[in-house]
């Protein structure tokens, strides 16, 4: 009871990368609160899917296995977390903030009235007076969600102390994936499906389904890193990428630094290229001419790196760095690792 | 055969464009800054209401927008680009509300409307950028969803069933619903077709009641009873029978304990060296402000 709940999205028999993320955190926060790390498996075929989140120091994991649960459709999933949670009653539920959890996360949260905060960057607990409906209190160990919202111009820390469970979506790459202890053992619940989810909950049907495994995801990556013509060379280039693994962030390029060979074709930024709208922009020598513009003009904060003062790009930048790449782009990677905790 | 389609609309702050003057003194959004607009993705999801318009001729399409008066801009829009009627819930106790309480109220609307087939939404709000508005109708409405849609490849009216194609994580899937439904339509589906001249003439003087001066009362009285069109149905919380715990501040679970702006005051850029001390220094303010790490 009262414990932190992961809904674990699976690709086939295979949890994702964010799901295991949210296992990390989830493990950080029950540790804080004193109480276990539970999760939700449901697909089909998943024999020997606990031995994927141990690890991640899971302490039970509950699993769905049946035929009508894979490939995803929304109300048999909804149906058995909702029902789960109301034997379960877990104070924290953690979803992707991906397609399946943003379909998945509000549907859970209407039918259990509680609140659900969208793309969180920070999860934490803390304790708080705060004054709700006129009346004042002292709130202990609640979760602390922080998002931006505002198209990214404003960061907002959510909390909602009155409704349980309180629920939270995630990005990602926003939280870090960390074993606990490769040898962990949790305890593993198999459940009867069919009491969970009524046979007329299975409304939607798969047609077709095509996933590909994405090489990058620029147009939806948070902050993108993007090379033109100035970089010099494809190893320069290749500095773009240790400052986008350090950041999270996605690399894209110049149509001049393709034809360069700096970059694949699919990377291309600009009018024949993807248009992005991330909230950071960092461009490192492309020199800004209109069909680049097209593709990155509405993201949130442009950095611009180059070493002509007056590149055009520089005056839609919110910030300039008057250099070559070769000197501020191995900067930007030492001191991003020397101050991010 | 014909059928009654509803688009759940928003009005939003065009957070795409934040100008230097986006912030008050005080380090708050101003709103009044910011130009109010369609959100765009309730446009795409207008035209595949239009597409399905085309297709069964007959079908009306009722816009539905929940905000302040001027909010009715937004069904004045969907009137000029094709839709039938439009419904504005405008109310101070609404005010505040988080996506339960906003789900709540817009199925109280639905349920006003009355019979629907189908109820199209966009994907997300530009401006709370959650995109669980729509999910949670559908749950309050009992129905099942489709989201991420990007185009409704075909309706079957006598088997009660729509395919949609829609955009999932890595690819794109094809998938049979049921009717009645809650699509949410992505930015990837189809553009909306522009406004009609024609039209635009005809509703360009539709007004809810709230937006009208009271001392031209008797003006629009005599326009209405004309031309009825020209009244935007205006609905208040009673009128849609909603329960005063379940709207505004009052029926939202989650509570906004900080806002932290991270918009830098202005567009106008900041010059920086080479030096370890700048770069640090940018890396640094990024940092603080949560725009990295
Ligand atoms: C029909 C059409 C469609 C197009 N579509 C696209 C498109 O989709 N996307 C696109 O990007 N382009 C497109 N282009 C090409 C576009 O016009 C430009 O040629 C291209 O964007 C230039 O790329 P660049 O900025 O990398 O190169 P350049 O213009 O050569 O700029 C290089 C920049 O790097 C700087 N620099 C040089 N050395 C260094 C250094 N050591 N350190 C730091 N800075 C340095 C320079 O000062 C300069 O500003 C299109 C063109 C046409 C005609
Ligand atoms: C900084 C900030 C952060 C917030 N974070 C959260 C949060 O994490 N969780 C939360 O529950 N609430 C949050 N809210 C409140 C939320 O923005 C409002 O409840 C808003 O009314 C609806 O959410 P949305 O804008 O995200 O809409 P979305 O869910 O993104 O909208 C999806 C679709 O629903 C339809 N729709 C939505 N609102 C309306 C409307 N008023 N009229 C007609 N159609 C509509 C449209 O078709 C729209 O495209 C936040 C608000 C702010 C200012």
């Amino acid at each position: 009871m009262n414990n932190v709940f992961v809904y674990c999205e699976i690709e086939g028999t295979t949890i994702v990368d964010v799901s295991l993320e949210l296992l990390s955190k989830g493990r950080k926060l029950a540790n804080t609160l004193g109480v276990q790390l539970e999760c939700i498996c449901a697909g089909k075929g998943l024999d020997g899917i606990e031995k994927q989140v141990f690890p991640y120091g899971v302490d039970k994991v509950h699993v769905f296995d049946a035929e009508g649960l894979f490939p995803y459709t929304t109300n048999p999933h909804a149906s058995l977390v909702v029902n789960l949670f109301k034997e379960e009653q877990p104070q924290i539920c953690l979803l992707g903030a991906t397609v399946i959890g943003r379909d998945l996360g509000p549907r859970i949260s209407s039918a259990m009235h509680s609140g659900l905060t969208a793309d969180c960057t920070e999860l934490e607990i803390d304790s708080f007076e705060m004054s709700i409906g006129g009346v004042k209190k002292f709130y202990e160990n609640q979760l602390c969600q922080i998002r931006p919202a505002f198209g990214g111009n404003i960061v907002a820390t959510i909390v909602n102390p009155e409704h349980r469970p309180q629920m939270a979506t995630v990005r990602e790459g926003v939280m870090k994936k960390e074993i606990v202890d490769p040898n962990y053992k949790g305890e593993v619940i198999k459940h009867d499906v069919a009491k969970y989810v009524p046979e007329t909950e299975y409304v939607v049907k798969v047609l077709e389904r095509h996933v590909e495994k994405a090489k990058h995801n620029l147009k939806g990556a948070p902050i993108v890193v993007a090379g033109g013509y100035g970089m010099g060379s494809k190893e320069n280039f290749d500095m773009l990428f240790e400052l986008a693994k350090e950041l999270h962030a996605e690399v894209g390029a110049s149509r001049a630094a393709i034809d360069a060979g700096f970059a694949d074709h699919d990377r291309q930024i600009g009018q024949t290229g993807v248009t992005v709208r991330p909230k950071v922009y960092i461009a490192c020598g492309i020199s800004g001419q209109i069909q680049h513009l097209a593709g990155m003009q509405d993201s949130g904060i442009i950095i611009s790196v180059n070493s002509d003062p007056d590149a055009p790009i520089n005056a839609i930048a919110d910030y300039v760095i008057n250099g070559t790449v070769e000197e501020v782009i191995p900067k930007m990677i030492k001191y991003y690792k020397a101050n991010n905790k | 055969m014909s059928l009654k389609i509803v688009v759940l609309a928003k009005q939003v702050p065009d957070t795409r464009n934040v100008g230097p003057d986006a912030m008050t003194e005080q380090g708050t959004i101003n709103r009044a800054a910011l130009p109010a607009v369609f959100n765009p993705e309730d446009l795409n999801a207008l035209e595949q209401a239009l597409r399905l318009k085309d297709q069964f001729p007959g079908s009306t399409i009722s816009v539905l927008t929940m905000g302040l008066p001027k909010s009715a801009e937004v069904v004045r829009e969907a009137l000029y680009r094709g839709a039938d009627e439009g419904f504005v819930v405008t109310d101070r106790p609404l005010g505040g509300a988080d996506t339960l309480a906003t789900s709540y109220t817009l199925a109280q609307a639905v349920k006003k409307i009355g019979d629907y087939d189908i109820i199209l939404g966009g994907r997300q709000a530009i401006d709370g950028d959650t995109a669980q508005v729509g999910p949670q109708i559908a749950e309050k409405l009992g129905l099942t969803q489709v989201t991420y849609a990007e185009e409704i490849l075909s309706l079957d009216e006598k088997a009660r069933k729509v395919v949609i194609r829609r955009h999932i994580d890595g690819g794109v899937e094809t998938v049979e619903a049921p009717l009645p439904l809650v699509v949410t339509v992505n930015g990837s589906a189809a553009p909306c077709r522009p406004r009609s001249a024609k039209r635009l003439m005809k509703f360009k003087n539709a007004t809810v009641v709230a937006e009208r001066k009271p001392e031209d009362a008797e003006k629009y009285e005599a326009l209405i009873a004309k031309k009825p069109y020209l009244n935007i149905p205006q609905w208040g919380a009673a009128d849609i029978d909603a329960d005063p715990a379940q709207i505004g501040k009052a029926g939202s679970p989650t509570n906004v304990k900080a806002v932290k702006n991270i918009v830098f005051k202005a567009k106008e850029s900041r010059t920086l060296t080479a030096s370890d001390a700048d770069v640090e220094g940018l890396i640094k303010e990024l940092l603080d402000g949560k725009i990295i790490g």
